[in-house]
């Protein structure tokens, strides 16, 4: 990360004093963010910690529980159903996404004139509205006579029901967010852009075949992009809630029967919080989320250091 | 201006030159059927991402029983289908408040992130480091955590049940676009800064008129992308708004699919059309800002 590449300055007699107005500038300057990051994050954390333990139902006052939330917590089925169909989602979702954006972005680089053209042509679905694409994608993906199962029935493939049967509203899901890509393909695309091509010429002066250069140049040339995707697109797939609830959660409660399947994480808090009034409850539901989320991403971290490659680390 | 590959380039246009980087090579363009596969799978790709677009359009414009026959153009043209999301839906005031909830909350994180992020780019101060720290890893914190202690906050205040709550904490700042910002703020040259301050320019001065105008396409980035996140919010409105009235398009749009989808009276074409109508704003916004658009999102996977 490149800092202020501020001039060194001289001691001199009036520097402390100029510090300090320098300081106190800066302090007015990030004071908003300081402020709301009080008021919006660090005291709501501790609050949602503190509340984590006790019974609150946002109207009588909060009774102290202990660890009755969490032992719930561990109790309740539908917070394994839910843990579960999120994990399994995120799995099936992240890499996916990441292989198909990244071969549409080698394309794209590939192609040269045109490519500007296509890339939009990518990342138009990802102006949709989430709620939009969430009714539009039931309908392509019913069973009966969706337009996906009825692409598949012309190569003779007979497609499951996405939206109804258990087994396969994650898949239906993924195919879902696939269509919103585009935002991968084009960090990729600019990655890919960034790849001196210098590097080609020695790989084929060394007789490097296609696919050499590819797992040898390439990859670790954008591996910066690919790291940033992986732990961005793990994090907002484990907080799934748009399309999910859009496509499988009605208010009337009397929407699909599958909706057991894309019970998601965050879909069960806000149930437990903001439908049955359970703010204690959901308050652990939270803080046991952002654990998960520092274990993944702090593993994704651990594991990626061997494989990222930094242009400024050279040497 | 000085521009490293590391840092953003600001106004710059992606394209591919014969400066050394990737792309195709000047064999290739000696040989442009060797172009052909490549040409070919892209515009399969592009048909397989358009054709979800045309299925809405297509449907928002077919009577009740030909939604589902897939056939790319209506055999019936039913245009009163968007007549009718007008008659059972206040959709033109939904749009009207996120207009209004998507402005607010663009102008108001816009200003606060961009006045944030050049304090953590321009100043050197004890505990900086510590500090923009502290904005990074805000990002990694799931809105799940706060929401409910944020949620009784505004309870507390009275303002549950109104719009305010949707976008008022944009005031602080938000963390991305602080990030994003001081990357394009570190961008400029620092010569121009102490050049102003000899010339007797206060801090604000350097803000306002240097470092503000000099980053224009970063704060339209910013703007824009703060329009659509607004434009796309479900969560937060399904947690303040009870009254019809005041939904957003989002909100709007599944009260729509809860009354006329599954379990209700499965007329989806109204939907489809209610669909389409929620989408064309942000199509018209891409068509405007879609060079910001791009480099935004290109920007973000670069480490800065």
């Amino acid at each position: 990360m490149s800092t202020t590449s501020a001039p060194v300055r001289r001691a001199t007699p009036g520097r402390s004093r100029r510090n300090w107005r320098e300081t106190r500038a800066a302090y007015a300057f990030i004071g908003l963010w300081i402020v709301g990051s009080l008021v919006f994050t660090l005291g709501p954390m501790i609050a949602s910690l503190v509340l984590s333990f006790t019974d609150y139902d946002a109207i009588a006052e909060p009774r102290n529980v202990g660890f009755d939330n969490y032992r719930e917590m561990i109790a309740d089925p539908k917070v394994a159903k839910a843990l579960g169909n999120t994990l399994v989602y995120a799995v099936l979702y992240v890499p996916t996404a990441m292989v198909v954006a990244l071969a549409l972005a080698l394309l794209l680089n590939r192609l040269g004139r045109g490519s500007g053209f296509f890339r939009t042509v990518f990342y138009l679905p990802v102006m949709t509205p989430t709620v939009a694409v969430g009714a539009l994608f039931l309908l392509l993906l019913n069973g009966n006579q969706g337009l996906l199962n009825r692409t598949l029935g012309l190569v003779g493939i007979t497609g499951p029901n996405w939206t109804t049967d258990t087994d396969w509203v994650k898949p239906g899901l993924a195919v879902t967010m696939l269509w919103g890509v585009g935002g991968m393909v084009v960090i990729y695309l600019a990655a890919l852009r960034q790849v001196p091509k210098d590097l080609y010429e020695a790989a084929d002066l060394d007789g490097a075949g296609a696919w050499t250069k590819f797992r040898r140049v390439t990859i670790p040339m954008i591996s910066g992009s690919l790291f940033f995707t992986l732990i961005v697109q793990t994090i907002a797939a484990l907080q799934m809630f748009d399309q999910a609830y859009t496509m499988f959660f009605g208010a009337q409660e009397n929407s699909t029967y599958s909706n057991e399947a894309a019970l998601f994480y965050v879909i069960y808090l806000f149930q437990q919080a903001f439908q049955f009034l359970h703010m204690g409850y959901a308050s652990a539901l939270a803080w046991l989320l952002f654990l998960i989320i520092i274990v993944i991403t702090a593993v994704q971290v651990r594991v990626s250091r061997r494989f990222v490659y930094y242009e400024g680390e050279r040497g | 201006m000085s521009v490293s590959p590391t840092q953003p380039v600001i106004g710059g246009a992606q394209v591919p030159t014969d400066d050394g980087r990737s792309g195709p090579t000047r064999r290739d363009r000696a040989r442009p059927w060797k172009r052909a596969p490549y040409l070919i799978a892209v515009a399969l790709a592009g048909v397989v991402f358009t054709y979800p677009f045309v299925w809405l359009v297509s449907a928002s414009l077919k009577p009740r029983t030909e939604v589902f026959d897939n056939a790319l153009v209506p055999k019936t043209w039913q245009w009163s289908n968007f007549a009718d999301v007008w008659d059972y839906a206040p959709m033109l005031s939904w749009i009207g408040n996120s207009a209004i909830v998507g402005i607010a909350a663009a102008v108001s994180v816009t200003i606060s992130s961009a006045l944030v992020a050049f304090g953590f780019a321009y100043f050197r101060f004890p505990g900086r480091n510590l500090l923009f720290g502290l904005v990074l890893a805000t990002m990694m914190l799931p809105q799940a955590v706060t929401m409910i202690p944020v949620y009784l906050i505004w309870n507390e205040i009275g303002l549950t049940g109104t719009q305010v709550p949707l976008w008022a904490q944009n005031i602080f700042g938000s963390a991305f676009y602080i990030f994003l910002l001081r990357q394009f703020f570190l961008g400029l040259p620092r010569e121009l800064f102490e050049a102003a301050r000899i010339d007797g320019s206060g801090f604000g001065g350097l803000f306002w008129r240097i470092a503000l105008p000099l980053c224009r396409p970063a704060l339209a980035i910013v703007f824009v992308f703060e329009i659509q996140a607004s434009w796309n919010d479900l969560l937060k409105p399904l947690i303040y708004l009870q009254d019809t009235a005041l939904f957003t398009v989002p909100r709007g749009l599944k009260s729509i699919i809860d009354t006329f989808g599954n379990g209700g009276e499965q007329h989806w074409e109204i939907i489809m059309a209610a669909s389409l109508i929620a989408t064309i704003p942000m199509i018209i916004i891409f068509a405007i800002a879609q060079k910001h658009i791009i480099e935004g999102i290109a920007t973000q996977g670069r480490k800065g």
